[in-house]
């Protein structure tokens, strides 16, 4: 499980939240929820290991994540506002090497399968250049199913999405947690999701 | 490993689908190189001694036109996030795009200067060791570089201050790379200067993806 105690957080000079605690168990979900710039990003980044909290410390199944390092990148898999697609190359081609970079085995038809999933049936050899901003995200999205990580942690995942890909992530979050996940996100958006805690920056 | 050979493979596949980025390099080399002899005139006695310096000065600065790209767009796109959290050690991912880079913009060079160096009125002997100095010392420049693109990562003007930065850490590929062929072509050995080459490659291939990393971590905090 994914727990932090007395997380404080400093941009500058200006400190965004100090003594935060929270605890996600397996088949629970975290809906990080605040204005714009209370430090939902800077809280995403700092439970995904990127950036070094100024205080506390996140922890995961009760070690540090610096001491778990390999154990927890393993079953992490982190969603940034930036989605580390490389424009030049087919919707295909990314999850392949987004695959590889992950440790993980995929095969083309697992891919293909997964890309299907979120509609994007006959553009899989597309650059991913010339799809709309929403098939770029939901390219983003078929990485959530070829990647069997315990622990999602989703920045705005429901940015450029229209209505059907918003119920197509829920349902595939709702599966996710059922088998066991956790998921931490931050949305302004209320979430049908069932097993979810509110965090109020 | 397996991590490592992706993102070799991916940067090529980038750099195949847009070519300016490989032509650029390779065409900075060849123009600057054919600059010299149309300027100076036909004097091959002039030109012999010039050669081994010119070429590898344009060679310097060949290097240094990618260099502020070489991870500008993974920082952009979040892709250097996605590495950063790979269970595979950061370190290796970084000398995997090291290796990329010289792939792109090193080894064309390596390939080119032979023909180059004939407009020099340079011998086989000198062509060869010209070409094994190349080969040496431009993978040096790709790791050395490295370091410095990684420590400009995310500065504006960045670009300025990195050949600031790293052109004069360049200084001792250029002594000894150039030395190697002035030594060939003055009848002397040339052992000693390959072997200072090779020693400072070695070197730099176990230090820079280290630096490049730190540097890296940073930029990404």
């Amino acid at each position: 499980m994914l727990s932090a105690h007395g997380l404080t957080c400093v941009r500058g000079e200006r400190p965004l939240f100090s003594g935060l605690d929270l605890a996600v168990d397996a088949g629970e979900w975290l809906h990080v929820r605040g204005e714009n710039g209370t430090g939902k990003t800077s809280l995403l980044r700092l439970l995904a290991g990127l950036a070094q909290p100024a205080g506390g410390e996140v922890l995961w199944d009760g070690q540090p994540i610096r001491q778990a390092d390999e154990a927890y990148r393993r079953n992490l898999m982190f969603l940034g506002h930036h989605g580390a697609l490389k424009e030049e190359l087919t919707a295909l081609e990314n999850l392949e090497f987004a695959a590889a970079l992950d440790g993980a085995e995929l095969s083309e038809a697992e891919a293909i399968a997964a890309l299907h999933r979120f509609g994007l049936k006959g553009r899989e050899e597309l650059p991913v250049r010339v799809l709309s901003a929403g098939q770029k995200r939901r390219v983003l999205l078929a990485r959530l199913v070829t990647r069997k990580a315990r622990l999602w942690v989703l920045d705005e995942p429901f940015t450029a999405l229209d209505t059907k890909a918003v119920a197509m992530l829920a349902a595939l979050i709702g599966e996710h947690l059922a088998g066991g996940g956790m998921a931490v996100l931050t949305s302004h958006q209320a979430m049908p999701i069932p097993g979810g805690k509110v965090l109020q920056l | 490993m397996n991590a490592m050979l992706a993102v070799i493979r991916r940067d090529l596949l980038v750099a195949m689908r847009c070519k300016t980025e490989v032509l650029t390099a390779l065409f900075f080399f060849v123009i600057v190189t054919s600059l010299f002899p149309l300027g100076i005139g036909p004097e091959p006695a002039l030109l012999r001694k010039i050669a081994p310096g010119v070429l590898w000065v344009a060679a310097l600065l060949a290097t240094m036109l990618g260099l502020h790209r070489m991870f500008a767009a993974d920082h952009a796109d979040g892709t250097l996030e996605q590495m950063a959290l790979s269970p595979a050690p950061l370190a290796l991912l970084v000398a995997g795009k090291i290796v990329s880079h010289w792939l792109v913009s090193g080894l064309p060079l390596v390939l080119m200067a032979p023909i180059l160096g004939i407009q020099f009125d340079l011998d086989a002997g000198a062509l060869g060791v010209l070409m094994l100095a190349l080969l040496l010392g431009t993978p040096l420049l790709s790791l050395i570089g490295a370091i410095g693109a990684a420590l400009t990562l995310g500065v504006r003007g960045g670009g300025v201050l990195l050949s600031l930065l790293v052109l004069p850490l360049y200084v001792p590929a250029l002594i000894f790379g150039a030395g190697a062929v002035q030594a060939q072509m003055a009848g002397l050995d040339v052992g000693g200067h390959l072997s200072l080459l090779a020693a400072l490659l070695a070197l730099a291939a176990f230090f820079a993806p280290w630096a490049t990393t730190a540097a890296l971590r940073i930029a990404l905090e």
